[in-house]
């Protein structure tokens, strides 16, 4: 094999390996907003939940190692996500300001705690990220293999998420219940379903997994807390539940369209191309943009969305 | 507590040159949301059209052939406005021609705006020692006058107070502004009564709020920092959603609940200062004041249903 065709499979398998990892907190958020938003409920303070969950995974795996971590982040998601539930399906509160107000107390919430616990200090404390587990047989896929195969453990339950939201929608009655909620919850009463039990229900599995999504970035890549460490992953993942139609499939291979153009744009900068790198970390924004412009129009959102009954 | 009250309201000065100060740049903000949610727009993005107007305000300034003439910050109030309206409006074509959500689509924006802000001030706007990530100083004539002696009070406070008072009459007493009300109010019955061009409304109201927030930008970089960097809001575009909703969307409420704010925020800064509580406080504040404030005033932030009703209506088929 020649010495080029080497560094290009490197390329090629360092690119898949980001790709991956920007994908993995940005698909359990979105799959967890795709849930609720089925519901008929728009959560705009995902961005909030996701904060929430990488501080709630850096107080915990601190505390208990990284399954406590894990844990502590779904938990925390829930928690705003109680909150949401409480103003909008209790007291009938706007859903879109009372996400922005969420994104803004968890903003508060965490950078305060986090100076209150730890000082003011830079990355005062850290954790190990958490190891990466090798698939047999499929990791040693040339090329594929390691970007793919080779991954923290996280990764692989998002993996197996695509498929299970997919069959829940689908095949299940409660799937069924759900989709019927967000396109027509009057009709969702008549035929006897709890509505107002399943809304909670998604906002709380949508609080989980935006949590994981930010226990992520913590247990997984940074090994440590920064204060609005989330950066917008949280819109994006709003975003991208817009792209993906709705659709678990649609939805994961939105995903992975902004990871791509994310992980082409840090590739881009280890190689020295000669672009300013600012306006390279403006790519994937804009190229989100341009998607959503691309498919306007097209898509039909769940009809009860935002929608107070 | 002591801190915050010092810093805030305390004495003449803490009241002048912080809580007027602070004030200043969220009343503007506040008046860009509250228009735009008048007019059923869900703009979020006045956090990115305030740094695009600070931004063109300081390349407008930074212009050789203003030199030394007092047209310098008239013009790059001028050019904020028009980069905050213009940031705005790509917000708006992307709703109006491609029906991209604008809460999305603004929050985007903000984030490209940041990172352009970024680029500007280690690029083409750098100081010319290329060592901060920050612009030259503006001089001083292309500064704005300050109001009183040994006080950092601007004339931005006026120019807000002007803008608010302008709004309230717009939205009152003009054609225009009834327009704006009733496209907000009801897109629908403003569609069927044929006398109002709902698209066109809603995208001046759009422009305008951008403008507003880009106006925001300009006078907060004339008047107080005097150079562009990247953190040169925090978070001035989120509090005026706060102010705007505290102020019941009401554009003469937006002067009194910016004090409101900017009180608070003048008061953290000093607390922070003086005490060590973190100032990000002031965001769960924030946060707390608007959750209270919807579940108070139901009535008042009920943008989202009016305009998913109108985007409903023009797209039903099976999903």
């Amino acid at each position: 094999m020649t010495a080029p065709l080497i560094e290009s499979a490197a390329l090629a398998t360092a690119f898949l390996e980001g790709t991956i990892r920007t994908a993995t907190p940005l698909l359990l958020a979105a799959s967890g907003e795709l849930i609720v938003e089925r519901a008929g409920l728009i959560n705009i303070g995902l961005e909030g939940v996701i904060l929430s969950g990488a501080f709630g995974a850096f107080f915990g795996a601190a505390h208990g190692g990284p399954a406590v971590g894990y844990s502590a982040a779904a938990l925390a998601g829930a928690l705003v996500m109680v909150v949401f539930a409480m103003c909008t399906l209790g007291m009938g509160a706007d859903q879109i300001i009372t996400g922005t107000a969420l994104t803004l107390l968890a903003l508060g919430t965490t950078g305060t705690l986090y100076r209150t616990l730890y000082g003011a200090g830079l990355a005062a404390v850290s954790i190990s990220t958490g190891v990466t587990v090798e698939i047999p047989l499929l990791s040693r896929i040339p090329v594929l293999g390691r970007g793919l195969f080779a991954q923290p453990l996280v990764t692989y339950f998002a993996y197996v998420l695509i498929p299970i939201t997919w069959w829940w929608f689908a095949r299940t009655h409660a799937g069924l219940a759900l989709r019927a909620i967000g396109e027509r919850p009057a009709a969702a009463v008549a035929a006897g379903v709890p509505v107002r039990r399943y809304r909670l229900a998604a906002t709380l599995a949508a609080g989980a997994l935006g949590g994981v999504g930010g226990g992520v970035l913590v247990l997984a890549q940074a090994g440590t807390f920064v204060e609005n460490m989330s950066a917008g992953r949280g819109f994006i993942a709003i975003a991208i539940v817009v792209l993906g139609r709705w659709q678990p499939l649609g939805v994961a291979l939105a995903t992975l369209l902004f990871s791509a153009t994310t992980s082409l744009q840090y590739l881009a900068q280890g190689m020295g191309v000669n672009l300013p790198y600012q306006l390279l970390l403006a790519l994937p924004y804009v190229a989100t943009l341009a998607a959503l412009a691309g498919i306007g129009g097209r898509v039909v959102p769940p009809a009860a969305l935002a929608r107070v009954d | 507590m002591i801190a915050l009250w010092r810093g805030s309201l305390g004495s003449p000065y803490a009241i002048t040159s912080g809580t007027l100060v602070r004030a200043t740049p969220v009343m503007l903000t506040g008046l860009s949301v509250a228009l735009a949610f008048r007019a059923g727009v869900f703009n979020i993005g006045a956090e990115g059209q305030l740094l695009a107007g600070a931004a063109a305000a300081t390349a407008v300034s930074m212009l050789p052939v203003l030199g030394m003439s007092y047209a310098s910050a008239p013009l790059a109030l001028l050019a904020g406005a028009a980069a905050g309206g213009s940031w705005a409006g790509v917000a708006a074509l992307l709703r109006m021609r491609f029906r991209v959500l604008e809460v999305i689509s603004t929050i985007l924006l903000n984030f490209v705006a940041l990172y352009l802000v970024g680029y500007l001030v280690r690029g083409p706007l750098q100081e010319p020692l290329r060592i901060y990530p920050q612009s030259r100083s503006l001089a001083l004539s292309a500064r704005l006058p300050r109001l009183l002696p040994a006080s950092r009070l601007h004339a931005g406070f006026l120019i807000a107070l002007a803008a608010a008072v302008g709004a309230w009459c717009v939205l009152r007493y003009t054609a225009a502004g009834f327009r704006l009300r009733a496209v907000g109010a009801n897109a629908d019955a403003s569609r069927s009564a044929g006398m109002i061009d709902v698209a066109a409304t809603t995208t001046k109201a759009f422009v305008m709020s951008g403008a507003l927030a880009g106006l925001a930008g300009a006078v907060e970089l004339t008047g107080v920092t005097f150079a562009l960097y990247e953190n040169i809001s925090p978070g001035y575009g989120y509090t005026g959603i706060a102010v705007a909703l505290l102020a019941r969307l009401d554009p003469l409420a937006v002067i009194a609940s910016s004090l409101v704010f900017g009180a608070l925020e003048a008061g953290a800064a000093a607390m922070q200062r003086d005490a060590g509580v973190p100032s990000v406080v002031v965001s769960v504040l924030e946060a707390i004041i608007v959750l209270g404030l919807i579940i108070a005033w139901p009535q008042t932030s009920k943008v989202s249903v009016r305009r998913t009703r109108q985007a409903s209506v023009s797209s039903r088929m099976e999903i």
